[in-house]
This record gives C-alpha cells, structure tokens and sequence, in this order.
C-alpha cells in the first residue's frame, strides 16, 4: 500500500490549486454535503441551461482527497447535459467501489483509484458526486430550483 | 525513564507496521493491555468461566469472588469509601446515562439548570441535551479561554439555586485541560447542586480520589487504563444511589418478581440489571494491580516530562498550532493540532505509512472545534509506555507531511 497511490500528483495539484471554486450566484442546484466522520464539508453550485451543466463551482473544506475530488468532478461534468454527468457520477461511484472502468470513461478521475486501497477514505472522494446526485434528483422531483443536503453516509 | 521498564510488557508494541517500529499515539482513544492483563483474560475463559451471583458450584463461586474482588480494587484505586458505590458498566458513556435515567429523571424538571462546559465529550454532553429536552430544563455553558483553561469566573455567574447538576470533565480529551474539580465542586454544593465529573481521560493518567475531590457522580473506563473495552464505572455516594430509582430492569437487580411488580435489591445490584462484562470487569481488577505496582503519581510525573518535551518538539515543525494548556502542570499528554493547510486526515494518513497512530477528526468533541474555529485536529497522546524516541518519530513524521504537501506550480494546460 504505497502512499503515492493515495496522493498522486494531480490530486496534491487540485488541492493545493482548486479549480472552480467560488460560490455560484442564483444556482439552479445547491447542495450542502457534508462528511459526519471526518468533518469534510463541501457547498456544490449548479447552474443550467437548456438541459446542461452550464457552471458548477464549490467551495469546502476537508482533507484533500474531498477536495481534490470535487475540484475535479467540476472540470469534469461542466458542458455535459444532466444525463451525462449523473451517469458519469455512477461510474465513478462504481469505480470506487471496486468495478473496472475504463479510462475513457473517467479520463483525470483514474488518479482518485488509488483511495479504494484505503476504505475509510472513499467516502471522502465520492463526497461531492453523492452531492452532485442529491442535488440532480431533487432538482428534477422539485421541477425547479432547489437547495438540497447530502451525507455520504448516503449509499 | 518508566517507558523503558514497561514497554516489554506490551505485547503490542513488540509488533512492526509496514516495516517500522508501531509508534502508538492514540492511548486518549484506547491504551494498549499488558501481558498480565491478557492473561488473566485467558485464565478466566480457561479455568473458572461462569455466571455470577447464582451458582453453588465451586468455578461459579470463584467467579463471583473474582468479580467482586475486581470491584473493590477499582473502588479502591479512586479511593472510594465503600465497594458498594461502585456499579459495574459497560463504559463511561453508560455510567453517564445512567444518572440522567434515572437521578436525572427523578430530580430535574421544568426550568431547572445543568450547568456543563464547552469541552464536553458528547458522551457528556447529549445525554444532558435529552433529559433536558424531556424535562424542560435548561442547559448551561461554562466556556474556555484561548490556552483552554476554564472560565471559572463565568462558572460562579452561571452557578445559582436553580443549578440542579454540574457535569464537566476532569481533563479534556482535545485540550488536555485539567479542571480545578475540587474548587468547583465545593461551589456548586453551596448553591445544592449535585456534581457529575467525567473522569475517563483522568483516571488512568493521574492518581484521582473521589473523597478528596467532594463530587457526588464519577464516570470512567477500564479500556482506557490498560483494561479491556466493554466494562465502565459509575462511582457515586450510598445514599443518592439508595434514593435513586433503578436503570435497566431484569435479571440480577431484583428481590422478589410478581407479575406485576418487583422488589429491588440494594445498591449496587440495584444498577446491575442482566449478565455483566464478568471477564472484562474481573481483568480490571488485574490492570488496576499493573498500575498500582507502577504508581499512579510516577505515571504522571513521566507523562508530565514527555509532555514538555513533546511540546518542545512539535513547536519546531513550521505551521504546527497545539491547542491547550502551556503549561504540562496544568494539562494531560493529549496533543491536538492544526498543520496549516493539511487536513487532520492526511496528516493521520501520511504518520500511518511510518507506523505512527494518531487519530484525525473531532474526537467526539465537535463543540470544542468549533470554539477553536477548525473542523478538526490530529491528535497524539501519551501513556506510560510511550517514550522520547515515539515523539522524535511523530515530529520526523509530520516534517514529511509537510514536504509532501509543499505547494507545487500548476500544471501547465490546467
């Protein structure tokens, strides 16, 4: 169990760099995560148009690997349509639970594979896309604009 | 110096972690056993397991023996004035929750007080939120200052004849802080209040005598002073356990059963509902005798210097802010910090690849982190068998933290 395989380059660079981070005015989405064990806490902001991911930010704080992964998430799923980023959250999801993905599927995200070699740490990565899917489905159940909790707790 | 006499007593420690010597910091969550202990863990299951209090068999009397044996030793290491005070729990949370069930309920109503403080363990702290919420009674908080001493001049403002209940730590689990019980507790019986310390981070650090102290309830644990998990105390005076109704009914605690009502026996049976922890509660008795043969107050002395010398240590690591007390007179070898940027959690897991255990979170004290601002701390803490060489490897290990976590430029496209 090498430590390098937990704290890879690009995740160390994410969070000392975080992409998007910010809060997001008048979001369509707005999640509040948190992460009851460690204390990690993240604030995701989702702005639509026309069916896609037309900004999304956060801001948080917590251990890297939380933010590292929610600064990536938002790279990731900006400009894809709702479809496409709840499904990318199931992948990723599953990756981290121990399926085979393949990187053509989660491109960067790869880096965040070396955590499942550490179990208490996966709640910490899958954080903000439990958020993210909080988020989505209560937006689509409300019809409308919301503000939503996620732990992940959360299955 | 004491680590090197009893280091070999420690299974545990004899064992290598990736590699490395295990550096083993978290004794503030659980202490590590000595042989003795685990054997005399085996000899019970081996040569004399029964039930207590009910056979006439020979290993069933011996087992009774033993079990009451270990209830007057652990009475008697906080120098208890009857072995009948002390009820056997599963840990100092159940001892807690206890007298809110049952003194709690039996004493507090509709605008009494509980005055508590800011460095609470939830384990002292929600219990009294329930009760107060089925009560209507109103909780009260003493807070701390920036070196985590307790605002004893806040105290005596908060204090008055409504206070039914004063429940504090002895020492803090995150600052380390040992309170002046003994001042406090004589201030609250002047207003009629009763005093409720928590002494699981106490205990099994210092020499403690509830007759000395004057308090009315002390809570603590045997896992936390080289005993085993799943056996706890509660300690308190004969006549409020007499008044006070029984906890858990059932088996053990009872005179006579009818079909609709029952008689109870006599402290402390009283409290003692169901089959107990019989080899944890007897082993106590075993780790009460390790630590005796040792001396309380040379622990504390030898945990007071490797304190100091931690402090000195991790003063020299850039960026590292310790919470508490300055002064190792006036606090405990558990040390909470903040490392700049890096997450607790990191931290824990970086010092975990060299074989050092520490804990990262809130340590179930989450009002205390957010008096100080940060949603969480690492922590390390000491114990007899913890030596210099255990805190060069924390302060070399954190110096690595830092190296890795060094601000690197952006890659460049990103």
């Amino acid at each position: 169990m090498a430590l390098d395989d937990l704290y890879r380059e690009v995740i160390l660079d994410h969070y000392s760099h975080p992409r998007n981070k910010g809060e997001l005015p008048d979001p369509d989405i707005k999640v509040e995560g948190a992460n009851p064990l460690c204390g990690d806490e993240l604030s995701i902001f989702v702005k639509l148009d026309g069916g896609r991911v037309a900004d999304v930010r956060f801001v948080g704080r917590g251990c890297s690997i939380s933010q590292a992964s929610a600064s990536m998430m938002t790279e990731q799923i900006k400009g894809k349509t709702v479809a496409e980023a709840r499904a990318l959250a199931g992948r990723f999801k599953a990756m981290m639970q121990g399926q085979a993905v393949s990187e053509d599927e989660l491109g960067e995200l790869m880096a965040l594979q070396g955590v499942r070699k550490f179990p208490v740490r996966v709640k910490c990565a899958t954080l903000s896309w439990v958020a993210l899917e909080q988020g989505i489905d209560e937006f689509e159940s409300a019809q409308g604009k919301v503000t939503a909790r996620a732990s992940s707790e959360q299955p | 110096m004491l680590a090197d006499r009893v280091r070999a007593d420690f299974p545990i420690l004899q064992q290598r972690m990736n590699g490395k010597p295990l550096v083993y910091l978290d004794s503030a969550a659980t202490s590590q056993k000595p042989r003795q202990v685990i054997d005399a863990l085996v000899r019970y299951y081996e040569e004399y397991n029964a039930n207590v209090h009910r056979g006439i068999y020979r290993i069933a009397e011996q087992a009774t023996e033993a079990y009451e044996a270990a209830r007057r030793k652990v009475a008697g290491f906080i120098n208890a004035p009857r072995p009948e005070e002390l009820i056997f729990t599963r840990s100092t949370t159940e001892a807690i929750n206890l007298v809110a069930y049952t003194w709690g309920r039996a004493n507090v109503g509709a605008g009494d007080e509980i005055l508590l403080t800011e460095m609470e363990h939830h384990s002292n702290l929600v219990p009294w939120q329930m009760l107060a919420a089925e009560r209507g009674a109103r909780l009260r908080f003493v807070s701390f200052d920036e070196q985590g001493m307790l605002e004893v001049a806040e105290y005596d403002r908060l204090l008055n004849d409504r206070t039914r209940l004063v429940a504090l730590t002895h020492q803090s689990n995150v600052l380390g802080t040992i309170n002046p019980v003994r001042e406090l507790a004589a201030k609250a019986h002047l207003v009629g209040a009763k005093v409720l310390v928590d002494g699981a981070q106490s205990v099994p650090h210092m020499p403690v005598d509830v007759q000395h102290l004057g308090v009315d309830f002390f809570a603590f644990s045997a896992h936390k002073m080289c005993g085993p998990t799943g056996a706890g105390a509660l300690w308190a005076r004969y006549d409020l356990l007499d008044a006070m109704p029984p906890f858990h009914g059932g088996g053990e605690m009872i005179m006579l059963v009818h079909l609709d009502r029952s008689t109870y026996k006599d402290p402390p049976y009283k409290f003692e509902a169901g089959t107990p922890s019989i080899a944890d509660c007897i082993v106590w008795g075993d780790a009460v005798d390790y630590l005796q043969g040792i001396g309380m107050q040379a622990i504390r002395e030898h945990e007071m210097q490797l304190t100091h010398y931690a402090m000195r240590r991790l003063s020299e690591v850039p960026g590292l802010r310790l919470f508490g007390p300055e002064s190792p007179q006036r606090r405990g070898g558990v040390l909470a910090f903040d490392l700049d940027v890096v997450h607790p959690h990191d931290v824990a897991q970086i010092l975990d690849q060299e074989g050092i255990a520490v804990r990262a979170g809130h340590h179930c004290a989450q009002p205390v982190h957010r008096r100080l601002d940060i949603s969480a701390t690492t922590r390390a803490s000491l114990y007899l068998y913890n030596n210099e060489a255990d805190v060069d490897a924390l302060t070399a290990g954190l110096q690595g933290v830092r190296k890795l976590f060094s601000p690197k430029p952006t890659r460049v496209g990103s």
